[in-house]
Parts: C-alpha cells; sequence; structure tokens
C-alpha cells in the first residue's frame, strides 16, 4: 500500500517533469480533453477571506501537476454559494451551482461546501448524476454518519444508493468530544451551551453537551440564538446570573459568533468562551473585538493550524506562503488536500469521466495528506483523528495543544 | 445574582433596546400619520446613517481623541447621521414618493420597497470603501466592528445592577428628542400644519398650507430620528452591517402597528413593549421562542384591537 502511494507521488511528479520536458522540445500533443473541477464556497460576506485562502489552496494544487493529468487540461471553476441578502451560504445558490455542475458535461468533481446545511442542498443532486463532491470543510456528523442526526440520515443523501459524498476534515461527533475533554482539562465545572440553531452550530452543541454531562460537568444552560438580532444582552444577563465557568457556542462568524462574545463581555461575564472550528478565522476576531477574546477564549479545529505541521503540510504551507505572500488560514490546507484528493483520483481512474474518478475517489487509500496519511472509510469520512486546540492572544490565534491521540 | 436583580436588569436592557426601536418607529408612523406610506426604505435609511457615523469615525480618527474629545466626536456623529438620513429621506420623498403622490397608494408602496434595496445595495458599496475601520473594504458584506468610544463597563463599579455609559447614552438621547418631538407637534406652527396635512390634505391646502414642503419636512424629521438611531445602535451594539437595516426597520414597523400605526405616543410604547417582551422571554423563556412570542403579541392585539395599543385616538396622529 505504501508503495503505491510513493508510485504515485513519483507518477505525478513525473508528468509534471515530462509535460515541461515536451513543452520545451516538440509541441505538445492536443489535450485528450478538458476536466473541470467546479468549488462552490462562500464568497458574499464575512466567509469570504476564509474561502479566498481555501480556494488559493485549490489552485496550489492544480498548479502543482501543471494544469494537466494523463494529457487531460484540469480546469476549475469558482461557483459562489452566498447571497448578500443572507450575507452568508443560501440555499437557492447552492443548488442552482450544484445543477450547474450537474449540466456541465466536462465537471468530473465538485468541491465543497464550507457550511454543512450547504451540503445537505448539494449532495442528492449530485448523487442523482454519479458526481463525486469532496468536501473540505463540512464538519456535522449526520452527512455521512448514522446515529448522530436525523432518523433518515445519511441515507436521504444517497437517492441513488451509492456514496458520492467525501470529506477530507474530522467530524463535529470527534470534534465537539474533544471540546468538552478539553473544557474540563481547563477546569470548568459549570458551562452554559448556546448554539445557532444552523446544522452545524446545533449538532456540535448537542455533541459537547452529551460529552459534558459524561464527564460530569454541570450545564446550567442550553440554549439556541437568534442570529439575526441585533444583540444579545438579554441573553448575557441570563448566561450571568448562571455563573458558569465557561460558555460554549455551537456556531460560526457568520452566524454572529462576534456579536455574541461582545456582548457577553459588556454584560460583564468574564469567564472562559470556547467556539469550534467554525469560528477559526481572523473575521472572527475582527467582528468581535480583539479586546473581548483574548486570553479567555478557545478555538477548537478538526486539524493543524499552518505552522503546527510537518512534512507534507510544512511543504504545503512554504509553497502556498511562496505562491501567495500570506499565512495559509484554518481551511486552506484542506482546500488543498481536496483538490489534490481528485487530482490524484483523475489520475489512478481508469476512465476519465465522472464514474472512473468517482470510484478513484473511493478508492483512496495511504493519502499522503497534510495532516499525515489517511483513508477514507466507507462512509466517505477521512481517517485522520488529528485535532488542535487554540486560544486567542493579543488579536492572534495561538496554537495551544493536540487535542485527542 | 438575585431573582429580582435579574428581573431589574432585563428591564434595564429591554427599555434601552426598546428605546431604540422606537426612535426608529417614529419615523415609520410620523410618515404613514401623514401620507399613509409604509415608508420600507426606513430602515435602510437607518443603516446609512450607521455607516456614515463609522466613516466619521474613522476618518477622523475618533478613536485616540480623549474622553472629552469623544463626547463632542459622538456629538458630531449624531448630527452628521441625522442631517444626513435627513436629507436623504427628504430626497426619496422629493424624487421616488412626490410624483406618485395622486396614484395608486399600490405604486407608492412598490416604490418604498425599490428605495428600500437601493439604500441597502448603496450600503453593500459603502462596506467595501478601503478604510481601516472597514477592515480596509476587503469583505463589503460582512459585518464592520463599531469601536466601543462609549465605554461598556459598568458604572457601579460590582453593585448591585450593572448600566453601563451606553446604556445612559440611549436614555440621554431619545427621551429629550422625544420630548422635543412632542413639542414641535403640539405647539408649533409647523406641528400643527402637519396636523391639519395628516387629517385633511385637500382642506389644509385651501387654508394656504404649502402641504409638499411639509410632507417634506416630515420625512426629513422621521429620516434626522432614525439617525440619531443609528448612531445610538452603532454605540450601543458595536457592530453595523448592511443588513442591519431589515431586522431594524422591521422590528420598528412591528412596534409602530403593535402602538398603533400614526401615533407618536403609540410607537414609543410599543418599542418599549416589544423591548421588554423580547429581554422577558430571552430570559424566562427560551431565545428561539422570542421572536415567535413577539409576532403572537402583534396578532393578537391587531385581532382585537386592529388599531393598535393607541391608535384609535385619531386627532393624535401626526
Amino acid at each position: 500500500m505504501k508503495h503505491s502511494s510513493i508510485m504515485l507521488s513519483f507518477c505525478a511528479a513525473g508528468s509534471l517533469f515530462l509535460a515541461g520536458a515536451q513543452s520545451a522540445k516538440v509541441a505538445t500533443p492536443a489535450p485528450a480533453g478538458t476536466l473541470r473541477l467546479i468549488s462552490s464556497l462562500p464568497r458574499t460576506g464575512s466567509a469570504n477571506a476564509q474561502t479566498n485562502t481555501m480556494v488559493n489552496g485549490i489552485k496550489l494544487a492544480i498548479d502543482e501537476v501543471g494544469g494537466q493529468v494523463d494529457g487531460w487540461k484540469i480546469e476549475y471553476q469558482d461557483m459562489d454559494d452566498a447571497s448578500p441578502q443572507r450575507g452568508n451560504w443560501d440555499p437557492a445558490v447552492e443548488a442552482q451551482n450544484a445543477n450547474a455542475a450537474v449540466k456541465d458535461d466536462e465537471c468530473v468533481a465538485y468541491i465543497g461546501t464550507f457550511n454543512s446545511g450547504a451540503a445537505k442542498v448539494a449532495i442528492p443532486i449530485l448523487n442523482r448524476a454519479g458526481l463525486v463532491m469532496v468536501s473540505p470543510a463540512n464538519t456535522y456528523p449526520g452527512l455521512t454518519k448514522a446515529g448522530f442526526g436525523e432518523a433518515n440520515e445519511p441515507l436521504v443523501y444517497r437517492p441513488s444508493g451509492k456514496i458520492n459524498y467525501f470529506r477530507v476534515v474530522p467530524t463535529d461527533d470527534l470534534q465537539g468530544v474533544e471540546a468538552a475533554n478539553w473544557a474540563q482539562f481547563l477546569k470548568a465545572r459549570k458551562v452554559f451551551i448556546l448554539n445557532d440553531r444552523e446544522l452545524y452550530g446545533k449538532g456540535i452543541a448537542d455533541v459537547f453537551r452529551k460529552q459534558a454531562e459524561k464527564l460530569g460537568l454541570e450545564v446550567v444552560g442550553f440554549e439556541g440564538i437568534d442570529s439575526k438580532a441585533a444583540n444579545y444582552r438579554s441573553l448575557a444577563t441570563k448566561v450571568k446570573a448562571t455563573s458558569p465557568d465557561l460558555v460554549y457556542f455551537g456556531g460560526t462568524t457568520q452566524s454572529n459568533a462576534g456579536q455574541v462574545a461582545k456582548d457577553l463581555r459588556s454584560g460583564g461575564y468574564e469567564g472562559m468562551f470556547m467556539v469550534p472550528d467554525g469560528c477559526f478565522e481572523q473575521a472572527f476576531i475582527e467582528a468581535a473585538g480583539a479586546a473581548n477574546l483574548n486570553d479567555k477564549t478557545f478555538v477548537t479545529f478538526g486539524g493543524l493550524p499552518a505552522e503546527q505541521m510537518t512534512g507534507k503540510g510544512a511543504a504545503f504551507c512554504t509553497a502556498y506562503r511562496a505562491k501567495y505572500d500570506a499565512d495559509p488560514e484554518a481551511y486552506a490546507s484542506y482546500g488543498y488536500e481536496a483538490a489534490r484528493v481528485v487530482l490524484q483520483a483523475i489520475a489512478n481512474a481508469k476512465t476519465k469521466d465522472r464514474a472512473g474518478v468517482l470510484a478513484a475517489v473511493s478508492a483512496t487509500k495511504d493519502f499522503d495528506g497534510v495532516l499525515g496519511k489517511w483513508s477514507f472509510d466507507a462512509n466517505g469520512d477521512t481517517s485522520s483523528r488529528v485535532m488542535s486546540g487554540q486560544t486567542v492572544h493579543e488579536g492572534n490565534f495561538k496554537f495551544v495543544k493536540v487535542l485527542g491521540n | 445574582m438575585l431573582d429580582y436583580q435579574v428581573f431589574l436588569q432585563q428591564l434595564i436592557t429591554g427599555l434601552s433596546n426598546g428605546m431604540i426601536i422606537a426612535l426608529i418607529a417614529i419615523g415609520y408612523t410620523m410618515v404613514y400619520g401623514i401620507i399613509e406610506l409604509i415608508n420600507f426604505a426606513h430602515g435602510d435609511v437607518f443603516m446609512l446613517g450607521a455607516f456614515l457615523a463609522l466613516t466619521l469615525l474613522g476618518a477622523l480618527g475618533m478613536e485616540a481623541w480623549g474622553p472629552t474629545g469623544q463626547v463632542f466626536g459622538v456629538l458630531l456623529m449624531l448630527i452628521g447621521s441625522a442631517v444626513f438620513c435627513g436629507g436623504l429621506n427628504w430626497s426619496l420623498d422629493r424624487l421616488a414618493y412626490r410624483a406618485l403622490r395622486k396614484s395608486s397608494k399600490l405604486s407608492l408602496l412598490v416604490s418604498a420597497i425599490g428605495c428600500s434595496f437601493v439604500c441597502m445595495n448603496l450600503g453593500l458599496f459603502w462596506g467595501g470603501v478601503p478604510m481601516k475601520v472597514f477592515a480596509d473594504g476587503n469583505s463589503a458584506a460582512a459585518p464592520k466592528d463599531f469601536p466601543a468610544i462609549i465605554p461598556q463597563i459598568n458604572l457601579l463599579g460590582d453593585g448591585f445592577l450593572r448600566i453601563t455609559p451606553a446604556d445612559l447614552l440611549v436614555f440621554a438621547v431619545t427621551i429629550p428628542l422625544m420630548v422635543a418631538l412632542t413639542f414641535m407637534v403640539k405647539r408649533t406652527r409647523l406641528g400643527r400644519a402637519m396636523r391639519a396635512v395628516a387629517q385633511d390634505p385637500t382642506a389644509a391646502s385651501l387654508m394656504g398650507i404649502p402641504v409638499d414642503r411639509v410632507i417634506g419636512a416630515t420625512f426629513f424629521i422621521g429620516g434626522a430620528l432614525g439617525g440619531f438611531a443609528s448612531v445610538i445602535y452603532s454605540l450601543y451594539n458595536n457592530t453595523i452591517g448592511f443588513q442591519m437595516g431589515t431586522r431594524a426597520g422591521l422590528d420598528a414597523f412591528t412596534a409602530a402597528v403593535l402602538g398603533g400605526i400614526g401615533s407618536l405616543p403609540g410607537a414609543v410604547l410599543g418599542g418599549l413593549t416589544i423591548g421588554c417582551v423580547r429581554s422577558m422571554s430571552d430570559q424566562y423563556l427560551e431565545t428561539r421562542w422570542t421572536n415567535t412570542i413577539v409576532f403572537c403579541i402583534l396578532v393578537l392585539i391587531l385581532i382585537f384591537r386592529p388599531s393598535g395599543l393607541l391608535g384609535s385616538n385619531r386627532r393624535e396622529k401626526v
């Protein structure tokens, strides 16, 4: 198994080299055809900064293979699944993107989405068309695993009966558990849990609550917020009245995590605040104001921040910095990873079409990824379990420790 | 915290939020009272006022000013936004509504919705201005942090209740404005003219009242109150965004209808009611039920008192 992946990286490097050499000597043979990757990520609203770095990761992966695989030209199309009306991902736009990808005969893979709720819309549409979807960021467990969400999940996303959805990030049933473990480690005894009532936020908050109760932490409150509210002063008073040591918010920057943090502080709550990976982006610190977060805010993430990566991951960071003159944000490495999984699958595919690429993606094993070697399991989830915890220090995220393992 | 302590704290929060809603609601109710138009653009005019305030704050570098300077800065933002929003609202009337005065109510309403979209998209562009306060304009649609130049610290130390300078600001600005407005409507020539136009525009014009100018003035005053509200809102919540007008407008419109659209005290009562109901529902029920409760109350009141809480008194309307 190990051999095959080494061989493969040789092949990839070789074909790259050959491609370069050929163009220098003789005219390149006409490409066998064009294959298109389409990404669908939020580009309107505060998520755009994060999406930029994911798209950069995808482009970097395509550049590394010289924009072609086995003589097939690789094209990339960057779609936006957010709308100004919502300032966030929009189910209507997501459905439109997925349908456009299905209609595009040259499209062999769909990279996305960022939000788990958006994935819920896209997966069944792509599933009927047998188009593979690789997500760099969805962490809601129910998309692939039974027993975590609704009773009909994940079968409801697979109308054709086949699996077409894969993700390169560990899911929330792991992240939520690690978050609660970390809360206990931080000596929290009483926790107040908030969520944004979205698929992702409510999901991870539920997991956090379950684990917190299992660990014997006292859950003094569990509330779903209105993510469009002007402020959360009343909620802050309610939280403060129960005097928790830690407040957990299951949600994202786009579902108002910044305002929640702000109002907890202006409402006089001075304890710890913990958020999941949906807030692991600079936009969260900007929205909340660094002074409200510094040293008392804890962020979990299913992966490692750029500066902690080794091996392939470190190489990615160096290449990324060289190309874009900026540090990759949390999900940039997963954007890169998702694109590489697809590109490798195209190289391995027996037939260079949707069915061939889908079969090759699901056969991904011992992939030499940015977080070490991993494989897709029978559900389409990564076998990687690396997670990290960070805090906010002087207005920047600061790595604290590796969680789990 | 003790039970009644929590209750009083929620009351303060509810009243602060309610005051801001009320100030916006007055803009809806004044315009409705005089030309029976629900000015859907009002919430978005309010939003643009907040963007102007943040622009002023950033351009003049108010964060670096001392405490006295910042008090002056707040005054400057209040006046700037009020004049700007008043002027904008007046222009909307002049450009988009006046020509439709004689046509059906529906065309006027559609025109108002159109104005709302235009203003909202202006806000979207504005958010992309490459200024430091707009995060260098990197993401136009993202919410913007509004620096807390009015500190959110407890004036009572570790006292019995938590009252911040921002809370005080809300009351210190809204109450005098409401008193002044009531005085103006009841006692001044313009106020009398407004009430006359509201009752019967034709008769008013026969009496020599310049109807269009009075309507323009009403739009200006309503917009200016929205401008004041936008600065207080920004200093109180410390976040603004191009979509904030939609939600604030919806809350304020609900308040205006609840209190009886067209009635000034009704708008204030409606705003305070909504603010307090929200706080109490957040505290004693669950946050996720808050919106449901607010709208249930609205439905019940409209069933049993279709003209709203204080709407029956026709002479009170502006």
